[in-house]
């Protein structure tokens, strides 16, 4: 039992070394439903599952009753903002990858808009880095498309991709690649060393001083609107360019109905395109604007009911391949002020598995198999943390890293203030979501958990 | 009333016929020699004043004076704003100076929103971003009722009426005009029938749920209307696009004594202030007779006096 985690509800120890080798290494789950299906005991050994079946025997490993959990490979996040470098106020890589683990994550994906930004493999390196000391999860930085994101040059892309971050996906992410040359120029790059291009989809100056979706709340509320053609434009004229250039195109954040439809129509082209969509806009539409809270101010903005239900058919018949947090931390005076001067970002990381239980799974649009596809098996590859271990089938030889979650966990309240993440600015604060992350593994070491729950360590 | 008056929608059909009656009431005050109601003395309003505009601060201000209010005026420049104090922050002190009562206008859309989550005193929003700009309303319902409430124009004028049956036209940039919406909300809630006439590039995007209806074509709305409200067309509007030329905006949307002659002889002519002569109003018709640019500006200070008064007055302190 030396391998339990610290308390209740919070993410173990700190440092890799009080998590790695220290102890037993070895564990047997017992009971968990491998996703959602039919229960099975699980025997991990070396930071590797070593056998799944019935009645598997402890044999010395530490015990773990699964009974009525679920087990999930460990999510994947494409898109999460972790700050630091610059932004220690809001997050740092050790916040931020300890909010991830109790959500369920084993690998995030740390975009590039850090001060200094991510565009030079020493950034990405430091980045990396982190992630390794903090240990919850692999980070796996994003590296920028232009210097400075600021979309004019391109960045060393191919240092990036050679430095031991290994980067792979690069993202201008909260700015986008506006210029077509420069993004004809990227796609077309970056596939000297199989790279990804994650585009931030929003044309400028569609969007100049944009407030909130343009409909009808954004227009009583006197702020200016955000199209959604000004998303779907870049989305298609990015489409072609990726059939063009025989290249690879990842779309974050789809908001709209109409991204939807272009993105279902480059996959039947056979196009190489990707896409994700955020659990906020799988949930939330743009009339909890009415009162100017700013927590619900996000780029892309909420939208409306139409589009949650695209968005979430889009997911469910996989257009849209993935679910990724875009989790946005900021301090809490970037949220107090007038809307037009707040921040635009919500936190994700803690409720994202929560929140597509609610629109996904309790609406029957996806089963956990589903959920583990769009949730870990397919970011991984699109992230190309696949070969480092992430997304694999809870199976023999796969990598130790999981998820037990109990979906039939009674809905709770969600409260920020019990957040992991150094911000506060959760949407789904006061909102009752069901299920819990009770446990997440990472090759075969317990990053977060709570041994009280239910006395199930 | 409400504690706080930050959208027109604020208020009933009820709350707003008793701010246009106890308007009415006032009226007589100002008509008096000595000018001056004990009411809210000991009371203080705080003008908080993020944009330049004199005209609604000093109404406001001289609103709360002759109900002997303490005013203090706050203006963002020249104060700790200018050195980046946030809103909440202002707040706070306001509060802790024991504001009853912050008349603020803001550049942002919301800002009273915000302010009002912070303060215990009640909010009255004097224009945010391109929002709303409910005393406007207020003070414009009341000059349509005075002024259409002649005898040859049925009894609208009477306490107690509202606005039934009038038909108020209003022009220009409604996209960016916190007059508008204030406008659409309140009049309709008094019974007008209310028409938008604008370039389409000037119509909101999500314009189909409001209780109004929309033109671009502002001759073939005039002979309808009963009331004709001009709008100010901001000069940085002129080069966005939105039009192709300021003489084309005037050529189709600018009221000339021409196009006033296809209204109905009894109709008026309304402007929020200020005017730019010569673009959307022709100086022959800002200075006609059909002209209640100046009575709006005198009803102002009354309309102003009465929100006050109701918002105010019904607590402690009241004499």
């Amino acid at each position: 039992m030396s391998n339990r985690p610290d308390s209740r509800g919070t993410a173990s120890g700190s440092g890799t070394a009080n998590r790695r080798g220290a102890g037993n290494d070895r564990w047997l789950i017992k009971g968990a439903r491998v996703l959602g299906g039919v229960a099975a005991d699980i025997r991990v050994a070396g930071g590797v599952i070593e056998s799944v079946g019935e009645g598997l025997v402890a044999d010395g490993a530490t015990v773990f009753d699964a009974d009525g959990l679920i087990v999930l490979p460990g999510l994947v996040d494409l898109h999460a903002h972790l700050r630091e470098p610059g932004r220690e106020d809001a997050e740092t890589v050790e916040t931020g990858t300890r909010a991830a683990a109790l959500g369920g994550y084993t690998a995030v994906h740390a975009m590039a808009n850090t001060e200094p930004v991510a565009d030079t493999a020493g950034v990405v390196e430091q980045v990396w880095r982190l992630g390794r000391q903090a240990g919850y999860v692999d980070v796996r930085p994003v590296g920028a498309v232009t210097v400075g994101i600021g979309g004019e040059n391109l960045a060393e892309l191919g240092a990036m991709a050679e430095s031991a971050a290994r980067v792979t996906m690069f993202s201008d992410d909260g700015h986008c690649v506006s210029d077509p040359l420069l993004m004809r120029r990227a796609l077309e790059y970056v596939k000297a060393f199989g790279g990804v291009i994650a585009q931030h989809a929003q044309e400028p100056r569609l969007t100049e001083g944009a407030q909130l979706h343009e409909g009808e709340v954004a227009s009583r509320l006197g702020l200016a609107g955000w199209p959604s053609a000004a998303e779907e434009a870049i989305i298609a004229r990015d489409c072609l360019l990726a059939a063009h250039t025989n290249s690879r195109l990842h779309v974050c954040h789809v908001s709209t109905a109409g991204s939807v439809e272009i993105i279902r129509w480059a996959k039947s082209k056979g196009w190489q395109v990707t896409a994700e969509v955020t659990p906020h806009h799988l949930l939330l539409t743009d009339d909890l604007a009415e009162n100017y809270d700013t927590v619900y101010k996000v780029n892309p903005p909420l939208r409306t009911r139409d589009d949650v239900t695209a968005l979430r058919n889009g997911l469910a018949d996989g257009s849209i391949d993935a679910v990724a947090t875009d989790h946005a931390p900021h301090p809490v005076e970037a949220k107090e002020t007038e809307w037009a001067q707040a921040a635009m970002g919500m936190t994700g990381l803690e409720t994202a598995l929560r929140v597509v239980q609610e629109a996904m799974v309790d609406t029957g649009l996806l089963d956990w198999a589903g959920v583990a596809d769009r949730m870990s098996v397919r970011p991984a590859r699109i992230g190309q943390a696949a070969a480092a271990g992430h997304g694999q089938p809870i199976a023999p030889g796969s990598p130790a890293s999981f998820t037990l979650y109990d979906p039939a966990a009674g809905r709770e309240r969600v409260d920020p203030a019990a957040h992991a993440s150094k911000s506060r600015n959760s949407p789904f604060a006061g909102m009752t979501l069901p299920g819990r992350v009770h446990a997440t593994f990472l090759r075969g070491v317990p990053t977060a958990g709570d041994r009280a729950g239910d006395g199930r360590w | 009333m409400k504690r706080h008056l930050i959208s027109a929608a604020d208020l009933s059909r009820e709350e707003a016929v008793l701010v246009l009656d106890t308007a009415a009431e006032l009226a007589g005050v100002s008509a008096r020699p000595i000018r001056k109601l004990p009411t809210l003395r000991g009371r203080t309003v705080v003008n908080l004043f993020y944009e330049d505009s004199t005209r609604t601060r000093t109404s406001f201000e001289a609103a709360a004076k002759r109900l002997s209010a303490d005013v203090i005026n706050f203006s963002a420049r020249g104060s700790s704003v200018a050195k980046g104090e946030s809103l909440k922050d202002t707040a706070l002190t306001l509060e802790a100076m024991g504001a009853d009562a912050i008349v603020v206008r803001h550049g942002a859309s919301g800002a009273p929103h915000r302010l009002a989550g912070w303060v215990t005193g009640s909010v009255i929003n004097a224009g945010d971003g391109t929002h709303e700009h409910p005393t406007q309303a207020l003070l414009d319902a009341f000059t349509i009722r005075q002024r259409l409430g002649s005898p040859d124009h049925g009894a609208s004028g009477r306490r107690g009426a509202g606005l039934d049956g009038v038909r108020a036209t209003i022009v220009g940039d409604v996209l960016h005009s916190r007059v508008a919406r204030s406008g659409v909300l309140l009049l309709s809630t008094l019974g007008a029938d209310v028409t938008l006439v604008a370039p389409p590039t000037l119509i909101p995007f999500g314009v189909g749920g409001w209780p109004c209806k929309i033109s671009y074509d502002l001759d073939a709305e005039l002979p309808k209307s009963d009331v004709v409200m001009m709008l100010r067309v901001q000069q940085e509007r002129m080069t966005a696009a939105y039009f192709p030329t300021v003489r084309e905006y005037r050529r189709r949307y600018g009221l000339d004594a021409g196009r006033m002659s296809l209204l109905p002889d009894h109709a008026i002519v309304m402007h929020p202030g200020p005017m730019n002569r010569g673009v959307e109003i022709a100086a022959e018709v800002a200075d006609s007779p059909r002209s209640t640019i100046v009575e709006q500006v005198s009803n102002g200070v009354i309309v102003r006096m009465a929100v006050l008064y109701l918002m105010l007055g019904g607590v402690e302190g009241n004499s």
